[in-house]
């Protein structure tokens, strides 16, 4: 193999300042969405007493959740040694940093006292999975940020493998305790269950790697630096795993529910006649989100095409957002079940399914989330040296036979 | 109202005759002189009607001795009668913007009916200020605690509006105040952005007086709720706790919480 | 309770405005705050330690009526406010809203900005003065 040469991009085209001027405008958008709902309080929300969680919270989770999983590829160069990702590597970790970060963006700005922020980093209740969280959050910035200089300071490489050890550890742990925001929830039907903990590392391995491929290609597309066929196709090809586990977790999640007679009204709810969630869950998780990406991923006719890479990376991110909307927002409408056997009415929604209808600037605070994560990005790669100058099959791939040379070349212009 | 309130009074002092051979002296002449107090305060204030116990000093701290708690006789809630939710609602300064789906309400009146049988049951539900209550397990800041004497509160000088209580309650019975709020009573802070729920009127608890909700089932002749200290043996809530069956809500989740119901 | 961090920050503050206030005199022609002064004879403690201290007073008095049910007069929020009411033209207690509000005649004048008044009543008794009135601005926003 090759030695890598990693360069800053040069950034100066005009089409990179549009890029920039987007992601600045979204995020301008989201500031002013939240300056909007903190001035006049949350009832301009779509979020209520009894969805108190709205999709600022989907966005924030799937970020947060995603960051974690961007971070595997340098984890399996590092931890696993496997060579061929080490090229990615200072890449993945600015991605997860970029996404954590965006992610964290929303969650405070959702708060209903962000100015009190200093009291949340002040006082700890350490019996609080949340207060755990908030120092996974901040240490695997820490921990990342050390593993990316160690990654990029010749003078550091040696302590690389043992911090970057300490990275995939951390991540696993974060991800489980974002994962066990719900799981420990033993008010309600939709949560309370160990499975969330390992079903949200699988989607964090899934949604983040979806995330990489596509900042990936875009770079490299954008910057005109060759990639060859070998990265993508390795990466595309995790990526089906990871899509194959998730559907799989999702299955022993909903099998394990359907075992239990007191869960079927919920399990009904969410697989039979829950309107929106129902149709969330089948159709856009499920079918588009994941049969068709995995069709798409090991079909002989699309898996070699960057196009169609490209689109199945999408529909995971859709599919994944659809997963988060079903599990915060679905499992919050499903009515807390107080007093079984009986009907329950009141003036306070008891008893029936919560209504939520998210209103603009939570959407527009939720993509921006997703905005302040990819201007982090597009700034990282030009004042820093993330990228290799080429990710081309005779310097990536250890296998690499000259004779593929040709079709590998046709691949990373189409 | 105030014969009513009478009535209560001479009703605990039956109770230690006939229950509770032990009743001490001193409790037996405090009831008794609340009762003379009572009758006198027929023909005016009926702040001094509600003194469940001797206030404790203002100088000294909550003790966990105590342990607050209400036992709701559903049997005698009155049919379509919520004078509780009134009574709280006036006294904590809960004011409506006709948003039901963001209004708070720290007590509601909930209906049920037995699918299998079809008897239906009215019953307050608040807080239930569980002995393990999950808001303040959730609450990373630890604006969500549990006072010494059994009352879960929220410090709203550390609250930061994350909600977590709000999907950890098993109860739904907090409320997050979802715009800024003008006219809040003296001693009730309530303020926009921050999470709230029944504070057993901890305010009047402090001063020896019964909750709201409690006088005002009271006054309207119910008598459905009874508030007192669930440690004292000597208490009439203590004494029907051991004497009739009473349920807890969601149970099964071994909360325990200081809220019991009764004909459910 | 009240984090240390925070706390410093409010002495810091304390620490300036009694400086300005002392530099007062020194100053003619500066505009000084006008403070009203509260019923009775005195404060519950000497008016220059209230100047510098009546922050950590209200808050470690907070700390322990909020968690220890502590509700001596003392140091209470409610008697400051009681003691401090200004009262209008038509004899009725201003709010926070008002620039004569006690606390905020010196607060405007420092430019140190308080959120007490955004759940706390800022002005006495439990009358329930502003809430037909408060329910119907609040409908008439939106």
């Amino acid at each position: 193999m090759a030695k890598i040469h990693y360069r800053e991009i040069e950034g100066n085209s005009i089409n990179y300042y549009i890029l920039l001027g987007f992601f600045a405008v979204i995020i301008a958008i989201a500031l002013a969405a939240t300056y909007y709902m903190e001035h006049n309080g949350h009832h301009v929300t779509g979020m209520t007493n009894q969805i108190v969680w709205g999709v600022p919270h989907v966005f924030a989770v799937f970020l947060i959740v995603a960051a974690s999983g961007a971070l595997n590829v340098a984890s399996i160069a590092s931890v696993f040694g496997k060579t061929a990702y080490k090229p990615l590597a200072p890449l993945s970790g600015l991605v997860a940093i970029a996404l954590l970060m965006g992610g964290l963006s929303v969650l405070v700005l959702d708060l209903g006292r962000p100015d009190r922020l200093i009291v949340a980093m002040t006082n700890y209740n350490f019996k609080s999975i949340f207060a755990w969280n908030i120092f996974l959050y901040n240490g695997f910035l820490v921990i990342v940020g050390v593993y990316l200089w160690m990654m990029m300071e010749h003078r550091m490489n040696k302590y690389s493998k043992a911090v970057g050890f300490a990275a995939f550890t951390w991540r696993l742990i974060l991800t489980t305790g974002t994962g066990s925001i719900f799981g420990f929830l033993v008010a309600r039907q939709s949560y309370d269950a160990a499975i969330m903990a390992p079903m949200f590392i699988l989607m964090s391995f899934s949604f983040g790697m979806a995330i990489f491929i596509l900042i990936l290609m875009g770079s490299y597309a954008g910057t005109g630096r060759p990639l060859g066929t070998a990265v993508l196709s390795r990466l595309k090809n995790l990526l089906g795993v990871f899509v194959a586990a998730v559907l799989l977790i999702v299955a022993i999640f909903h099998l394990t529910n359907l075992y239990a007679t007191e869960h079927h009204g919920f399990e009904q709810f969410i697989l039979l006649n829950g309107g929106i969630y129902t149709f969330l869950f089948w159709g856009v998780q499920i079918l588009l989100g994941s049969l068709i990406p995995l069709f798409l991923l090991y079909s002989p006719a699309t898996r070699e095409s960057a196009l169609w890479i490209t689109i199945s990376c999408v529909l995971v991110i859709t599919g994944g957002l659809a997963q988060m909307y079903g599990i915060i927002i679905g499992g919050q409408a499903f009515p807390l079940n107080m007093f079984p056997g009986f009907e329950v009415s009141s003036s306070f929604f008891d008893g029936v399914v919560n209504h939520y209808s998210p209103s603009m600037p939570e959407i527009a605070l939720g993509v921006g989330g997703v905005a302040i994560a990819l201007i982090m990005v597009t700034i990282g790669i030009k004042v820093l040296r993330f990228l290799p100058l080429s990710l081309d099959d005779a310097i990536v791939d250890p296998h690499y036979k000259p004779a593929t040379e040709e079709t590998a070349e046709s691949e990373a212009t189409a | 109202m105030s014969q009513t309130d009478d009535h209560t009074n001479n009703d605990q002092v039956d109770n230690g005759h006939v229950n509770n051979d032990h009743v001490n002296n001193y409790r037996r002449k405090f009831l008794g002189q609340l009762a003379a107090v009572t009758a006198t305060g027929a023909l005016g204030s009926g702040l001094v009607l509600n003194n469940f116990a001797q206030a404790r000093p203002a100088d000294e701290a909550v003790s966990s001795n105590v342990r607050y708690g209400l036992l709701i006789d559903t049997s005698k809630c009155g049919n379509g009668c919520d004078a509780c939710v009134k009574a709280c609602n006036d006294e904590n300064g809960l004011q409506g913007f006709d948003r039901p789906e963001t209004d708070a309400q720290w007590i509601r009146t909930v209906k049920l009916r037995d699918k299998s049988t079809n008897r239906t049951v009215s019953l307050p539900m608040m807080c239930q200020h569980c002995e393990f209550p999950p808001c303040v397990d959730v609450c990373p800041t630890g604006a969500s605690f549990k006072r010494a004497d059994g009352i879960v509160l929220v410090d709203k000088h550390l609250c930061i509006g994350c909600r977590y209580c709000m999907m950890a309650c098993p109860y739904k019975a907090r409320s997050f105040i979802h715009e800024e709020l003008t006219g809040q009573v003296q001693g009730i802070p309530r303020g926009k952005g921050t999470v709230e729920s029944c504070t057993l009127c901890v305010h009047r608890v402090d001063k020896g007086e019964t909750p709201a909700c409690v006088e005002a089932c009271a006054k309207d002749g119910h008598k459905a709720l009874i508030f007192g200290d669930l440690k004292d043996a000597s208490s009439e809530i203590a004494l029907r706790i051991s004497k009739e069956a009473s349920m807890q809500v969601r149970g099964d989740l071994k909360l325990n919480p200081g809220v019991r119901y009764q004909g459910i | 309770m009240q984090s240390t961090f925070i706390t410093n920050i409010t002495g810091i503050r304390t620490a300036l405005l009694s400086l300005m206030l002392f530099c007062l005199p020194a100053f003619a022609g500066v505009p000084t705050p006008d403070i009203p002064k509260g019923k009775g004879d005195k404060c519950v403690e000497e008016t220059d330690f209230m100047r510098k201290n009546h922050m950590e007073l209200i808050l470690h008095q907070r700390d322990e009526t909020v968690h220890r049910g502590i509700r001596t007069k003392k140091h209470s929020f409610k008697e400051c406010i009681n003691c401090h009411a200004v009262k209008d033209d038509d004899n009725v207690p201003v709010d926070f809203k008002n620039p004569k509000h006690f606390c905020n005649s010196c607060h405007t004048f420092a430019a140190v900005k308080i959120d007490c008044f955004e759940c706390h009543a800022s002005r006495p008794g439990n009358d329930k003065r502003g809430h037909g009135k408060t329910n119907d601005s609040a409908m008439s926003k939106h």
